[in-house]
Parts: C-alpha cells; structure tokens; sequence
C-alpha cells in the first residue's frame, strides 16, 4: 500500500494540466495529487462522479478502488486502508454521510487519517437527490457521538475541490484524524476551468512513522500535542486498535475516568490548540462599511455576487469567505466582524453556521441570516436584499 | 463582455452536453466560463437544463441572472424559461419540438437527419449557437465538440455543427426566421 509519489506517472494519467471539469472529478484529481492510493464508495447522487473517476483513474496509479455495499462499509474499509498505511477516501452524500457517522467517531478515536467528500444535497432522508444544498454543516461537526474535533473544509470553486482536496490529505495525514470536504450538488456538479498544481507546488505531508523498533514503539503516546507515530499494519509494530477508550499502548482502559479524560482531551486539543493554524479565511474588506457578509462553498459565490451589485449602487459591504469551517475559525470572524454592525450569513439551509457566528460575536455584531432551501443556489438580489433591509433573526 | 445563456430540453437530447462543450469552447478561446446543469431524478426523459455563463471578468454566482440566449428543445422547456429572458435577449427553438410565436425558430432536429442522424440536433443548435452569440471562433467550436464525442463519429459532428453555423448563416434565406 505505501509507495512513492511519481509525479510525472500521475500525470500521465491525469493529462492536461488545464482542463474543464466538473467539481467531483476535481476532488479526483485533489486526491490523487494528494498522493491517495485507496477509494472505497456507494455510488449516490451527486457524488457519483467522484467514484466513477477513480474507479478509472486509480487503478492505472497502482492504487485499490472498491465498491462496497453500502457507505458504512465504505468508511471501514478507509479505515482499515489507513491503517495498513494508505492514504484514503470515500465520497457520499447526505444519506450516505448519516450512515458514515459512526466510523467517523471510529476514526476520530483510533486517530486513522482519511478524507471524506461530502457532495451535500438537499434533506432530509432522501430528499431531492438532484439539487444541492448545505444542510450537513452541523451534522459534520456533531453528526458523530461523543466530544470530538473535525477537520472541515468548503470549496466555492471547481478549482477549489482540487485546492481543497489535496489539502484535506495533508491535514489527516498530519493530525491523524477524518478531514472533511463539504462540497455540494451545485459545485460538484460545476464545470469550470482548473489548472492542475506543477511538481515544485506539490508537497506531500505524512503521519509519523515509529521511530523506535519494534517491542518499544507505543502506538498511542503523544509528545507535545502532536498525533502519535503510526505503525502499519504488517510492518512488524503491534498494535491494538479498538474504539473503546484505551491507554497508550492502544489497550481498554473503559472504566478509568483519568484515562478517558487525558485521551479524550488529547484528541480535542490536538485540532482545537491548531484552530488558528487551521484557519483559511479570505477576507474582501470595505472602508467605511457597517456590514458584512459570512459566507462560506457555493453560496460565497452568491455572496461575491452581491458584493458586486451593492457596491455598483455605492453602497459598503465587507465581505468573509470561509474556507476552513471546522475547526471554526473564531478569531478570524471576530476580527472581521470589528467594527461591523450586522453580519449576514447566506447558506442554503435554514440557518446552521449563522449559529457559530453569532456565538462567536456574542455581545458585537449583529447576526442575520439569509436562508435558501429548495434546491436553487441564493440569488445574489436576495442578499443585498438582506444588507439593505435586515435578514431573518438567528 | 458576458453572455448568460440557458439550454433546455428533456433528458436524453444531449442537453447537458451542448453546454459542457459550450463552456469548454469559451475558455478554449481564452474567456472565463462556467457550466452549471440541473436535471431530475430519472436517467432519461424528465427537465434537463444545461446553463453557461461566459465572461472576459471573473465570475462569481455561477447561475444565470438575466439570459442573453434560451434555447428550448422541448415544449416544457419553452413553456418553463420561454419567457425570462434579458431585454433584446433571443429565445432559439427547434421549430419541429416546439409550438411558439414570436421566437427565432430553426430546424435543428430534421437538419440534424439530412447530415446523418436525429441524434446529433444537439450539436447542430450548438453550432447555430456559436455563430449568433458571435464570442467563440467556428473553429475552436468544432475542435472542442470533436473532443467531447465518442471515438468514430467526428464525421457525423463535424458535419452537424457546420451545418448548425451555416443555418445561422444563411438564415435570411432559408424558411425559418425570428
């Protein structure tokens, strides 16, 4: 499973350095440059594609692409790729995403790095397949049971599912922990053009290997807040892997209330101690301006649409894109937000991260929300709308 | 420079596709571009609608706000968008799909079986497309359309999307007309 990252090998079989795709193949293209050498899915729509790609590109890498029964399966088998040391992803969408939770927590618990691209459309239960929306947003930060941290990243561009993607690699990888990307139907399913990153742009980041020889590597201790080295299976390391709480030679330890707590809360901090450098934010500021926008994937680009027009009628708007949401990045919202009034937070769902902000500017500004579900992205009138007018309460 | 344009049909006639090669046409001839789609649930027949927002500046809210150009290939899909369209903006049917006054109307599907076969109308109205929004060279078109098609029918396409163009062409002559 683990091998060398040949570039030039990769994109022979990529192509193009520039083409026109659609976002779930980006995601494709992000892995892969990510260095991920295991697929595991269910098709369902609109993430279909992402599987289809790599059940035709993955295999010409020399890596393993299966098709498993339904999406629990799909995130076990990620797993259990991780800990034979590949890099590893699935994609889903809303009701794929619900069945995922608990090997999400498995994962969280057993620190197994992998990728999951959630191509978010409308809810709930089955609900319109065909039409995007952002209504998993919380159910990524608190879908899985029990105190735990997330990775969560929110493309707003094809590109970006390629950006994204590849990132998402590099940040389980180093923090040994499920990293999120929280697509959409709208931009999975967007064709837009995208530049394939060069050799020299290309960093691949890895899990700490053990240092020491076998019989003396302890496979759960942390040094300094960073994630444990990490064994491969059939490399000669033991290692007990369980989803009961356990010590740091990996063994249950269920009834040990210091234990829990010292493993738990190393779990936690190892994302939530991160959160600035996690933080990826891009901020378009006015002079002058009393409110601003939040906004974070497709409906940044609405947002950016309503900047445009508000501005071409003079009026002054600041205006926040998202690219991290989790861990959420607070400081930089608080910044932004300083000196601001209002801020409207547009997403296509009836009100979920508008909640996050608000609790981050508890006591400043004003949050508002604007609220689209349906299936047809925010129109940016409705937006300027809300900055003129007020948008609904959160 | 921006064109909004908005294609729509049923599933099945290609509808998607004519607006992935339209998109790709106009960054091939160095714009910005991007094709967004919306479809039903059923893997033939139900709405189909491909849209395509090309642009000289960056673009933002991907969708269509305001369309230069709606092309319908079905009497729903002109009965549905038939009639938001931008002012001096063209609504682009096929005369033998859809029953409409006051359109610019063209042969698509029956020019689309004097070249070879029904099955390439799409890429007839691509190439009528192309000609009247005027901001993708015919020959970046044709390049991209042959790119996008199975292996096999590059004579079959190149001739639906000339003749598409020429339809355009010679359309102050021919028996169709706006």
């Amino acid at each position: 499973m683990v091998r060398e990252f040949d570039y030039n090998r990769v994109m022979k079989v990529l192509g193009s350095r520039e083409k026109f795709a659609q976002g779930d193949v980006a995601c494709v293209y992000g892995a892969i440059l990510g260095g991920c050498d295991f697929f595991a899915g269910y098709p369902i729509t609109p993430a279909t594609e992402v599987a289809e790609t790599m059940a035709v590109l993955l295999p010409r890498l020399g890596g393993a692409v299966m098709q498993m029964e339904d999406e629990i399966a799909s995130l076990s088998a990620v797993i259990g790729a991780a800990w034979a040391g590949g890099r590893a992803l699935t994609a889903t969408s809303g009701p794929g995403f619900s069945l995922m939770q608990e090997g999400i927590g498995y994962a969280c618990m057993t620190e197994a790095p992998c990728v999951i691209i959630n191509v978010q459309r409308s809810g709930p239960s089955t609900g319109q397949p065909t039409e995007p929306a952002q209504g998993d947003m919380m159910q990524a930060r608190w879908g899985t049971h029990g105190d735990h941290e997330i990775i969560a990243l929110a493309p707003a561009s094809v590109q970006e599912c390629l950006d994204l993607t590849r990132l998402a690699f590099n940040l389980a990888e180093e923090y040994r922990n499920p990293v999120l990307v929280m697509t959409d139907g709208e931009v999975g399913h967007m064709r837009e053009k995208i530049v394939l990153p060069a050799e020299e742009d290309i960093k691949l980041v890895e899990r700490s290997r053990p240092s020491g020889e076998p019989g003396t590597h302890v496979p759960f201790r942390a040094v300094d807040g960073a994630a444990p080295e990490m064994a491969a299976f059939g490399t000669g390391f033991h290692t007990y892997v369980t989803g009961l709480t356990h010590n740091e030679r990996g063994l249950p330890t269920t009834d040990d209330a210091d234990e829990h707590t010292r493993l738990v809360g190393r779990l936690v901090g190892k994302i939530r101690d991160d959160a600035e450098r996690l933080t990826r934010v891009e901020i378009d500021s006015e002079e002058g301006a009393e409110v601003g926008i939040v906004s974070y994937g497709i409906s940044a680009r609405s947002a950016a649409g309503a900047v445009r027009l508000a501005r071409a009628d003079g009026r002054r708007v600041s205006h926040m894109r998202l690219i991290s949401v989790f861990p959420f990045p607070e400081r930089a919202v608080q910044d932004f937000a300083s000196g601001l009034d209002r801020i409207v937070v547009p997403e296509m769902n009836l009100g979920q991260i508008c909640h996050v902000v608000r609790e981050a500017l508890e006591g400043g500004s004003a949050v508002e929300r604007v609220s689209k579900i349906g299936g047809e992205i925010i129109p940016p009138e409705e937006i300027v709308q809300a900055l003129i007018d007020g948008g609904e309460q959160v | 420079m921006k064109k909004e344009i908005r294609i729509c049909g049923f599933g099945g006639q290609g509808i998607i596709l004519s607006g992935v090669i339209l998109g790709e046409a106009a960054t091939r001839a160095g714009y910005q571009a991007v094709q967004t789609q919306s479809y039903g649930p059923e893997s033939r027949g139900g709405a189909a609608r491909a849209e395509v927002v090309i642009s000289s500046e960056p673009i933002d809210y991907p969708r269509v706000s305001s369309a230069d150009v709606v092309v319908a290939l079905s009497q729903a899909g002109y009965d549905k968008f038939g009639t938001e369209v931008a002012e001096n903006g063209v609504v682009l049917v096929d005369e033998t799909l859809v029953d409409a006054e006051n359109v610019m109307s063209a042969p698509f599907t029956t020019t689309a079986e004097e070249v070879g076969r029904k099955i390439v109308s799409n890429i007839v109205m691509l190439g009528y497309l192309g000609a009247l929004i005027d901001v993708i060279p015919h020959d970046v078109l044709e390049s991209t359309v042959l790119d996008n098609i199975p292996a096999g029918t590059e004579d079959l396409n190149r001739r639906a999307v000339r003749a598409g163009r020429d339809l355009w062409l010679n359309r102050g002559s021919g028996h169709h007309g706006s």
